[in-house]
């Protein structure tokens, strides 16, 4: 479904993501892991258009993307949500949903009917009328989880939605990304929280200093040697090992 | 049903003070829409908006004047001119991701380089400007009667209304105001906001020539001065911030206060010049600081969160 070969960027002197290769099969919820500068949301823009490879290519659903400006790399099915919530704070919840309604609605109505069955699917039900800017954090992550689903995209881009949740919070919008996937939307998700990674991804790429370090399915990924020093520091893997050996 | 309370206004209005009144509310008005559909509904505050109501202006008086078009072929090439004027702003502006007070000093810049041009060319009238001779027949766009300018203008009122009405419920509405509010966001949604936002500049700068084309039919004559210095500029802004940005009636609500309030300092400290400006400096330092969403935000208010728990 995406493929992405190659990815290059750089900014100024920084690589900020060399020669990634990523790629995410239909049906799937993949999880881009790693440190923080580790070059997750860059990925994510150079997926998504925002920022143009210097070198290297992304493929989605048949067609190449490469360097196609956002609206038009939306329009073909590949959603995203910001990591920064940025929702259209003058207009209400189900306002905010229609935009991306609009996509494939062109009347008000079915728009707005859309974004009143979006808002069910991820519990914004009570917070239609609302005001984007009067929701907790919790209430406009769902937000930019409800925006972009509204769209009707074949790939969502999750950044972070889960960052910022309290335990509870978040335990509730596992279910609903599991459901987004279990309704035939694939999903790329960048996430710290490992519980989440754990619970939901098939497959995770581990990214660090804008190079990919590791790749598998999660439980291979949380033993692996340079995943834990990429997080806490070279040697460390080394002496968890020595570690529990004598325990 | 405001369009057929004004439509009727002639009938029992008598004084040609009123009608007048009336008559250049409605053309503050429709300055104020269409300001307000680029800033209020797009976020893309123009600080020379002047530059669509000058070539509107000129359009009307030049092609009358100096190539002898009948009157109403002059006012739909005036409407053309102001559109193909949006389009070129709106290209230079928005291809090169101009926002905020860097798109306010582009416009402002323009409008003055209009200015000067304006000035400078004979065909224009350079400085003495130009007289558009009366004839008082429809057939020239010159109604006999007051209540015929009123006609006029409110048919391009009435436009901007429902052109303002459809903003508010429609995909393109949608749209533009999503591209107001957070344009990354909105581009995420499948919005393409270069796009939106020209489609927007083009609506407003045809409905602010069309304010000029009834300036110079109405008045008879146009300089570089009105037609493309800042009053006319400030005047559009100011009727849509205080009535209400993005809102269907407070440009005409603020056009109808700004009227009254303009004519009210007149009366009391007579004809000394630019008092009303101080006026109006003072009512939109006011209206900025206690009423932030206008007048039509004052009345739409909610009650207190505490009342409805009581």
């Amino acid at each position: 479904m995406l493929e992405a070969r190659d990815l290059s960027v750089r900014f100024g002197g920084l690589q900020a993501v060399g020669n990634v290769s990523l790629r995410v099969a239909a049906g799937q919820i993949v999880a881009l892991i790693g440190p923080n500068g580790a070059g997750k949301t860059t990925l994510f823009n150079l997926v998504s258009g925002s920022v143009k490879p210097d070198a290297g290519s992304i493929h989605f659903d048949g067609g190449e993307i490469t360097g196609l400006p956002p609206h038009q790399i939306c329009r073909r099915g590949l959603a995203r949500t910001f990591q920064m919530v940025q929702p259209f704070a003058a207009q209400t919840v189900r306002e905010n949903i229609a935009v991306g309604a609009h996509l494939h609605h062109r009347p008000r109505r079915a728009a707005l009917a859309k974004a009143d069955s979006v808002a069910t699917r991820v519990g914004l039900d009570a917070e239609r009328d609302k005001l984007a800017t009067s929701l907790t954090i919790a209430g406009r992550k769902r937000l930019e989880l409800a925006r972009a689903l509204a769209t009707e995209p074949k790939l969502l881009l999750l950044d972070e939605v889960l960052a910022g949740l309290n335990p509870a919070e978040i335990a509730g919008v596992i279910p609903i990304v599991r459901g987004i996937r279990d309704s035939g939307i694939a999903v790329l998700m960048i996430e710290h929280v490992m519980q989440a990674v754990m619970h939901l991804a098939d497959y995770v790429y581990v990214l660090n200093n804008g190079q990919l370090i590791a790749a598998g399915a999660p439980a291979a990924i949380a033993n692996s040697p340079q995943v834990i020093e990429a997080y806490l520091g070279h040697g460390t893997a080394a002496r968890l090992r020595a570690e529990s050996a004598r325990a | 049903m405001f369009g057929v309370a004004v439509a009727f206004a002639p009938a029992f209005v008598a004084s040609g003070y009123a009608l007048n009144a009336i008559t250049m509310t409605l053309y503050a008005a429709l300055l104020a829409q269409s300001w307000n559909i680029l800033a209020g509904f797009g976020g893309q505050f123009s600080f020379g908006h002047a530059v669509f109501f000058g070539t509107g202006a000129y359009a009307m008086a030049v092609l009358q004047v100096k190539f002898g078009w009948n009157a109403w072929a002059a006012l739909a090439a005036a409407l053309a001119f102001g559109a193909a004027v949006g389009a070129f702003v709106g290209l230079l502006t928005f291809r090169y991701g101009l926002r905020g007070s860097y798109f306010a000093l582009v416009t402002l810049a323009f409008a003055e380089v209009f200015r000067i041009l304006a000035n400078t060319f004979p065909f224009t009238g350079a400085g003495v400007g130009l007289m558009v001779p009366l004839r008082a027949s429809a057939f020239d766009l010159q109604p006999a009667s007051r209540a015929g300018y009123l006609y006029f203008i409110l048919v391009f009122v009435l436009a901007s209304l429902l052109i303002s009405l459809w903003l508010k419920h429609s995909r393109y509405g949608a749209w533009l105001q999503a591209v107001r509010d957070n344009e990354e966001s909105a581009a995420a949604l499948g919005v393409d906001a270069f796009r939106v936002k020209l489609q927007a500049i083009v609506v407003s700068s045809t409905l602010m020539a069309a304010g000029g084309a009834f300036y110079v039919q109405y008045l008879h004559y146009i300089d570089p001065h009105l037609a493309y210095g800042p009053g006319v500029s400030v005047e559009a802004l100011l009727g849509a911030i205080v009535g209400g940005l993005g809102t269907v009636w407070g440009p005409l609500l603020g056009a109808g206060v700004l009227h009254v309030l303009g004519e009210a300092t007149r009366g009391l400290v007579g004809d000394a010049p630019g008092v009303n400006l101080v006026a109006y400096g003072i009512v939109l330092i006011l209206i900025v600081t206690f009423m932030p969403h206008g007048i039509i935000g004052l009345l739409r208010r909610r009650p207190p969160t505490k009342l409805a728990h009581a």
